[in-house]
C-alpha cells in the first residue's frame, strides 16, 4: 500500500524514464510532451523551407533555387506548417495536457485512442518526410486538381497519404476532447464555469470532427483519380474541378478556425491572469467561439470568388464572410474590456498574448478586405492574401501557442525560465513578424503574385525588407528553444501556482502527479474569480 | 464472478460515466462517418447533375433483382442486431451469441450477393480502370457512374466487413460472459454502428438501382 501511495505523489515525469515507458504511455500529459517534441521538429522543417523561400526572394531574379525547387519548397512549407504544425499545435500539446486538468478529470476519456492519435501523427509525418526525400511535391498545400491528378510529375500520392493519416489523428483528438468535456467535468464545474480555453477547444473539436473526414475523402479521390485515371475532378475525363475546390475548402476554411480558436482560448487565459480581471462578457465569449465554429462552415466559397462559381454564390459567401467578423470582433472588444482597469503586468506570456491580439486584429481587418467580392478579384493570388493569412494563422496561432507554452511551462516541467529572455524573444518575434509580413500587404496590393520565384525589379526593396524581417523572426523563434531547454536543468523551482492564476490546473502540484489530482476537486466559484484591483 | 465486467477504467468515476462517455464517443465517431460518406454523395449529386441522361442510362445496367434482395438481407440483419442488443439488456448470453451469429451470416450473404453483382459487372466490362468498355455516346460519364458505384458500395462493403469482425469479437466476449444486464455497452455500440451501415445502404440503394427505373 505504501508503494502505491508513493506512486500517487511522484510527478508524471518521474516513475519510469525509459523510452518504452514514454512510447507506451497512456497519460495525457506524457502524450502532450510527445506531441510537443514532434511538433517542434516539424516546425523546424517548415521553418527551413520558409527560409529558403525568403532567401530566393531577396533578389528579383530567380537565382538561388530553380523554379521547380521553389515550387517544391513552398509546397513543403505549406503542407508541413498547416497539417503538421498549425492544426495540431495548440490542441494536441496544450489541449492534451490541460483539458483533463482544467475539467478536473484524471485523464481524457479514451487514453488509448489518444496514444493512437500520436502514432498516426508520427506515421503521417514519416510519409511526408519520405515524400520529400523521394523528390518532393509541387502542387502547393492545396493539391488543386487537375494539376495534382494529371500534370504534376511529383510524389502527390505519398503526400496525400501523409495528410490523410494525420487527418485521422486530428479526428481522434477531437472525439476525445468532446467526450471528455461533456462527460468528465468535476462536480460543480458547469458549462458556464469552464475556462475559455476549454470552450475554445470544444468548438475546435467540433470542427475537427465534422470537417476532417471531408478532407480525407477528397484527398482519397485525388489519389484514386491520379492512380486510375478516372476523372471525378478532371474535366477532360468528365469530372468537375470546381467540385474539388468546394470539397477542399469545405474543410480547409474551417481548418483556419481549428488554428485560431484554440489561440483565442489561450489568449483569454493569459489576459485574464495578467490583468487580474475576470474575462469581460464571459458568456458572449463562449457564444462567440461556438458562433465562429458554426459560421466557419458557411464561408468556404470566398476562396473561390474567381474560380467560376456562380456570382450569386460569390455574393452569399461574401456576406457570410463578413458575418464571421462579428463574433471575432466581440472577442477582441472583450479582451480589451478585460484589460480595462486591470492591474496589468507584462510577463512574457502576457507580451505574447497582447501580440496575438494585435496581429489577429490586423489579420481580421484585412480579412474583411479580401472577403469583399470586388476587392478580392484584384487581390486574389497576390501577396496581400499571403500576408493576410499569415497574420491570422501565424501571427495569431503561433503567438498564442508560444504564449501558452510560456504560461504553462512551469506547470508542465515544474521549472521557471528566464523571464528577461522570455520578454526579449516575445518582442523580437513581434517585431520580426511585422517587418516580414507587413510589406507583403503592399507587395500584394501592387500586384506581386504568389507562388512565383522571380518578380519585377521595382518590387525588390519591399522584398528585401520582408526577408530581413524573416531573419529577426528566426532569431526570435530560436531563442525560446535555448532558454526553455536551459530552464529544464537550471531553472528555479516553479511551485504549484507561480502566476497566482485561477483555474483547476493550478490547484495541483507542478508538474502534476500521474492522475492529476489527489482527490477530485469540487468547483464552487465562477471561472476567472480574480479580484479586480480597486483603488 | 471475476470475469464479469466490474472494474471501471481508471479515468472514470463510475460505470455510468463510462457508459455515457463511450456512447457519446460512438455517436461523434458516426458523425465523422456521415461526413466521410457525405463527400461521395456530394460527388454523386454533382456528377448526376452534370450528366443526367448518362447516369440514368448507366443505372439501368445495375441488377435490380440482386440489389433488392441484398437490401432485404441487410435490413433483416439490422433487425437481428437489434434483437442481440435486446438480449444483452435482458442478460441472456446465449441469445446474444445466437443473434450475433445470425447477423454475421446475413452480412456475409449480403457481401456474397454484392460480389455476384461485381462479377456480373466484370462480365459486362463495366469496371472502370480495369476492363471498362462501353459503346455509346456517354462513355466517359457512364464510366464515372460505375466509378462512383464501385467506390461507394466498396466503401460500404469495407464497413460491413469491419462490422462482421466486431460482431465476432463481441460474440466471443459474450461467450466469456463479459456482459450483464447492467453492463452491455459494447453490444449496444456495435448495434449503433450496424444501424449506421444499414442507413448508408438505404441511401445507396435508390441512388444506384432505383432512380432511373420508372
Amino acid at each position: 500500500m505504501s508503494a502505491n501511495a508513493a506512486a500517487e505523489y511522484t510527478s508524471y515525469l518521474g516513475g519510469g524514464d525509459t523510452l518504452k515507458s514514454w512510447l507506451t504511455t497512456l497519460d495525457h500529459k506524457r502524450i502532450a510532451v510527445l506531441y510537443l517534441i514532434s511538433i517542434t521538429l516539424f516546425f523546424l522543417i517548415g521553418g527551413v523551407a520558409a527560409a529558403v523561400i525568403r532567401l530566393e526572394l531577396v533578389t528579383y531574379a530567380g537565382d538561388f533555387v530553380t523554379a521547380e525547387t521553389y515550387n517544391k519548397t513552398f509546397s513543403l512549407h505549406g503542407i508541413v506548417m498547416v497539417w503538421f504544425f498549425l492544426i495540431p499545435s495548440i490542441p494536441a500539446t496544450l489541449g492534451n495536457f490541460l483539458i483533463p486538468l482544467m475539467v478536473g478529470a484524471r485523464d481524457l476519456a479514451f487514453p488509448r485512442l489518444n496514444l493512437a492519435s500520436w502514432y498516426l501523427y508520427t506515421v503521417g509525418g514519416i510519409f511526408t518526410i519520405g515524400m520529400v526525400i523521394a523528390g518532393g511535391v509541387d502542387t502547393g498545400w492545396t493539391f488543386y486538381t487537375p494539376f495534382s491528378t494529371m500534370f504534376s510529375n511529383t510524389y502527390v500520392v505519398a503526400a496525400v497519404i501523409g495528410v490523410f493519416i494525420v487527418g485521422f489523428s486530428t479526428i481522434f483528438t477531437g472525439i476525445n476532447f468532446i467526450v471528455t468535456i461533456h462527460k468528465m467535468r468535476a462536480p460543480g464545474l458547469t458549462w458556464f464555469r469552464l475556462p475559455m480555453f476549454v470552450w475554445a477547444n470544444y468548438a475546435t473539436s467540433a470542427i475537427m470532427v465534422l470537417a476532417t473526414p471531408v478532407l480525407a475523402m477528397t484527398l482519397t479521390l485525388v489519389a484514386v483519380e491520379r492512380i486510375f485515371q478516372i476523372g471525378i475532378f478532371d474535366p477532360a475525363l468528365g469530372g468537375d474541378p470546381l467540385l474539388f475546390q468546394h470539397l477542399f475548402w469545405f474543410y480547409s476554411h474551417p481548418a483556419v478556425y481549428i488554428m485560431v480558436l484554440p489561440a483565442m482560448g489561450v489568449a483569454s487565459e493569459l489576459i485574464a491572469c495578467f490583468s487580474r480581471n475576470p474575462i469581460f462578457g464571459y458568456r458572449f465569449m463562449a457564444y462567440s467561439v461556438m458562433a465562429i465554429a458554426v459560421l466557419g462552415f458557411l464561408v468556404w466559397g470566398h476562396h473561390m470568388f474567381v474560380s467560376g462559381q456562380s456570382v450569386y454564390a460569390g455574393m452569399m459567401f461574401s456576406l457570410f464572410s463578413f458575418v464571421v467578423a462579428i463574433p471575432s470582433a466581440i472577442k477582441v472588444f472583450n479582451w480589451t474590456a478585460t484589460l480595462y482597469k486591470g492591474s496589468i503586468s507584462f510577463e512574457a506570456p502576457m507580451l505574447y498574448a497582447l501580440g496575438f491580439v494585435f496581429l489577429f486584429m490586423i489579420g481580421g481587418l484585412t480579412g474583411i478586405v479580401v472577403a469583399a467580392l470586388a476587392l478580392d478579384v484584384h487581390l486574389t493570388d497576390t501577396y496581400f492574401v499571403i500576408a493576410h493569412f499569415h497574420y491570422i494563422m501565424v501571427g495569431g496561432s503561433v503567438m498564442a501557442y508560444l504564449g501558452g507554452i510560456h504560461f504553462w511551462w512551469p506547470k508542465m516541467t515544474g521549472k521557471m525560465y528566464s523571464e528577461m529572455w522570455g520578454r526579449v524573444a516575445a518582442v523580437l518575434i513581434f517585431v520580426g513578424f511585422n517587418v516580414t509580413f507587413f510589406p507583403q500587404f503592399l507587395l500584394g496590393y501592387l500586384g506581386m503574385p504568389r507562388r512565383y520565384h522571380e518578380y519585377p525589379e521595382a518590387l525588390e526593396v519591399l522584398n528585401v525588407i520582408s526577408s530581413g524581417g524573416a531573419v529577426i523572426l528566426t532569431l526570435g523563434y530560436l531563442l525560446p528553444l535555448v532558454y526553455l531547454l536551459w530552464s529544464l536543468r537550471y531553472g528555479r523551482i516553479a511551485g504549484g501556482n507561480p502566476w497566482e492564476a485561477k483555474g483547476l490546473e493550478w490547484q495541483t502540484s507542478s508538474p502534476p502527479a500521474k492522475h492529476n489530482f489527489k482527490e477530485t476537486p469540487v468547483v464552487t466559484e465562477e471561472a476567472y474569480a480574480y479580484s479586480p484591483y480597486k483603488v | 464472478m471475476s470475469d464479469k465486467h466490474t472494474a471501471v477504467a481508471e479515468q472514470f468515476d463510475d460505470p455510468e460515466q463510462e457508459y455515457h462517455a463511450a456512447t457519446l464517443g460512438m455517436w461523434v465517431f458516426l458523425a465523422t462517418e456521415v461526413l466521410f460518406f457525405g463527400v461521395l454523395f456530394a460527388s454523386y449529386a454533382v456528377s448526376r447533375f452534370n450528366y443526367p441522361e448518362a447516369f440514368a442510362e448507366a443505372s439501368r445496367h445495375t441488377d435490380i433483382v440482386l440489389g433488392t434482395i441484398s437490401t432485404g438481407v441487410l435490413l433483416t440483419s439490422g433487425f437481428t442486431m437489434a434483437l442481440a442488443v435486446r438480449s444483452a439488456k435482458l442478460g441472456r448470453d446465449k441469445a446474444i451469441i445466437g443473434f450475433l451469429v445470425l447477423t454475421i451470416l446475413l452480412a456475409i450473404a449480403f457481401l456474397f450477393i454484392e460480389g455476384t453483382e461485381y462479377y456480373q459487372a466484370y462480365g459486362e466490362q463495366l469496371i472502370p480502370a480495369f476492363n471498362f468498355m462501353y459503346e455509346g455516346a456517354h462513355e466517359k460519364p457512364v464510366e464515372l457512374f460505375f466509378f462512383l458505384y464501385f467506390l461507394m458500395t466498396g466503401m460500404h462493403a469495407v464497413h460491413v466487413t469491419i462490422g462482421i469482425l466486431i460482431m465476432a469479437a463481441i460474440a466471443i466476449m459474450a461467450g466469456r460472459r463479459r456482459f450483464t444486464s447492467y453492463y452491455y455497452t459494447p453490444v449496444e455500440l456495435t448495434g449503433l454502428y450496424w444501424a449506421f451501415v444499414d442507413i448508408v445502404w438505404i441511401f445507396l440503394y435508390p441512388l444506384f438501382y432505383l432512380v432511373a427505373r420508372t
